[in-house]
């Protein structure tokens, strides 16, 4: 069993579009959309939602004013400034730690499990998708990407299928600390922008950090060809691989509106033969690596 | 005034728009990088970094010789960053959110104030830019600390410019809480649209006035301009695909100095969202 997740460091570089297109490439997969935060491939998929669960976060606290006696201690003890002066919890501040739970002397605090998001296995018509939503404002979203990532596991396991493909959150911090641990190994989306190689050594620094193999790609590779070959030597010289470069093109915003993979749209495109290219490299290498 | 540029997805736009605006407005104004993962806002302002401290958050210290293993700490902390073992008490530094309730509640006084680095804070100034950021270190999986911190840096007499990280979950709260006003930034795409109503669900949330820039407008369909139609979300500006402005950006350089005609739609641009923010504030007294 190997899983590649799919991750960027910046915004916008087309993971989703990229994920979208090896979907429709790829044989006996799961897909799985672990960008929790703003899910976007069911867009391209369209799944057919098969298995709907709730995810349960920790607890929030809720001071009931009927037994508070207004002594202000939680309000003291609260290092997250979420208790009003007249003991109203703003549950978007309160980061659940229980502390004003453990200490009210009056037990006038109550910490109710809240439901934070959902999660779900679906059919598309590439195969089986898990993928989830957070709830707005919430936070846990590194559980919830750790989850649909087992969840996706135990579906492949169960239907003998031996690759997962996964759709990463932007960034460096936690939901995307959670989506690469464990996996086989990670293929970065980045832009020839002074921001996409900045935004890309942060993230190679990080998979370097959790010893997993990266692969690199150069998404609309034209836009500064002299900084996508500054970005090329990069990749090398922190120790990725550099699996290829895709030109800007415009097929990318129309698979979108349409729903489509690029693959499917126009498999004759110039950017659709790039992407098949780069599918066949990546695969090869994900193949040549250990099974986990 | 402090106004926060925001998009549910990534690469919208939100650092070309926020550092673009600051370099209209140029004098008076005080930009807070507050995508401490991934700031890119120093890219294009350039600044000569005056002020780097480490940050840092509370995370326990046994000392062992106190310690009587009773457990009362690890029953206590929710994110299971204390662990009893027979004879040790181990610490797992990097889940500690910080709340002080193992410090309290240890009945030995065995627990002692230690610290995690959570990444460093930096500040520096060109042309009346003043630009203040945070970096995550690289590692570190909680970014709400470091960006209220960043945030602690604003400043009354100025006005205040939040460029804030994508998604809709804590980080972005943490940047937008408590601002005038939110810009929202998308593109006319699905993608765009999608996460573009998760994020105004958040504002919403908050309760923040909130306006909207459509980036790459002729990309795409017109479902954006409909939804913003349906719920009277007002349209501040819309920035065309250029091959040119893409350029610029790709470069790290200004719209505004590049091409010079953006000085002064971004000057409008502000003027805009004075309008709008004022506005929303009296509809607020009249309440």
């Amino acid at each position: 069993m190997r899983e590649m997740v799919v991750i960027s460091g910046k915004g916008g570089t087309g993971k989703t579009s990229l994920v979208g297109a090896f979907s429709a490439l790829a044989r006996n997969k799961v897909l799985c959309d672990a960008d929790v935060d703003a899910a976007d491939l069911h867009l391209l998929l369209q799944p057919e939602i098969r298995r709907r669960e709730s995810f349960q976060g920790g607890g929030l606290a809720v001071i009931d004013v009927n037994r508070c006696t207004g002594c202000g201690l939680c309000i003291e003890l609260c290092q997250w400034n979420a208790i009003s002066d007249d003991f109203v919890v703003d549950p978007i501040a309160c980061e659940g730690c229980g502390v004003c739970v453990h200490f009210c002397p009056e037990d006038a605090v109550d910490f109710p499990r809240q439901t934070c998001g959902e999660w779900y296995v679906s059919e598309t018509r590439f195969g089986p998708m898990v993928h989830a939503g957070l709830g707005i404002a919430e936070e846990n979203s590194g559980k919830l990407v750790t989850l649909v990532r087992k969840e996706a596991r135990n579906l492949a396991e169960a239907r003998g299928l031996d690759l997962i493909i996964t759709d990463g959150p932007p960034g460096i911090g936690c939901p995307v600390i959670a989506s690469i641990g464990g996996a086989s190994a990670v293929l970065v989306v980045t832009e020839p922008t002074v921001s996409g190689e900045h935004d890309l050594e942060r993230v190679l620094q990080l998979v370097k950090h959790f010893r997993v193999p990266a692969m690199v790609l150069i998404n609309k590779s034209d836009l500064n060809p002299d900084m996508a070959g500054v970005i090329e030597r990069k990749i090398r010289e922190l120790g990725a691989v550099f699996v290829g470069s895709i030109p800007f093109s415009k097929t990318f915003t129309q698979a979108v509106v349409q729903g489509k993979t690029v693959p499917e749209l126009d498999p004759n495109d110039e950017s659709a033969r790039k992407v098949i290219e780069i599918w066949e490299e990546v695969h090869n290498r994900l193949a040549s690596l250990p099974s986990r | 005034m402090i106004v926060s540029v925001a998009s549910g997805k990534g690469g919208t736009g939100k650092t070309m728009v926020t550092t673009n605006l600051a370099a209209a407005l140029a004098d008076n104004v005080q930009l807070l990088d507050c995508d401490v993962e991934e700031p890119n806002a120093h890219l294009f302002i350039k600044p000569e970094w005056t002020v780097r401290e480490t940050v840092t958050t509370f995370v326990p210290k046994i000392d062992e010789n106190k310690c009587t293993f009773c457990g009362e700490c690890a029953k206590l902390c929710r994110f299971n960053a204390l662990v009893i073992l027979k004879d040790t008490t181990l610490t797992f530094a990097e889940l500690c959110h910080g709340c002080l309730g193992c410090l309290r509640v240890c009945p030995a006084d065995a627990v002692k104030p230690g610290e995690r680095e959570l990444g460093i804070l930096e500040r520096g100034v060109r042309n009346g830019i003043e630009l203040v950021h945070g970096r995550l270190r690289i590692g570190e999986a909680m970014a709400p600390p470091l960006i209220r911190k960043v945030r602690e840096q604003a400043r009354k007499d100025r006005h205040v410019l939040i460029d804030a990280p994508p998604g809709t979950s804590c980080p972005v709260i943490a940047a937008v809480k408590d601002t005038d006003y939110v810009v929202m930034v998308t593109e006319p795409t699905p993608f765009g649209l999608y996460d573009l109503q998760l994020a105004i669900e958040a504002v919403r949330v908050l309760n923040l006035p909130h306006g909207l820039i459509i980036n790459r407008c002729d990309v795409g369909n017109d479902q954006v301009w409909k939804y913003a139609e349906k719920e009277h979300i007002p349209i501040l500006m819309e920035i065309p695909f250029q091959r040119a402005i893409a350029e610029v950006y790709a470069r790290g350089d200004l719209i505004v100095e590049a091409l010079p005609e953006w000085k002064s739609r971004f000057r409008s641009l502000w003027e805009n969202i004075v309008q709008q923010a004022e506005k929303s504030r009296g509809r607020e007294s009249e309440q």
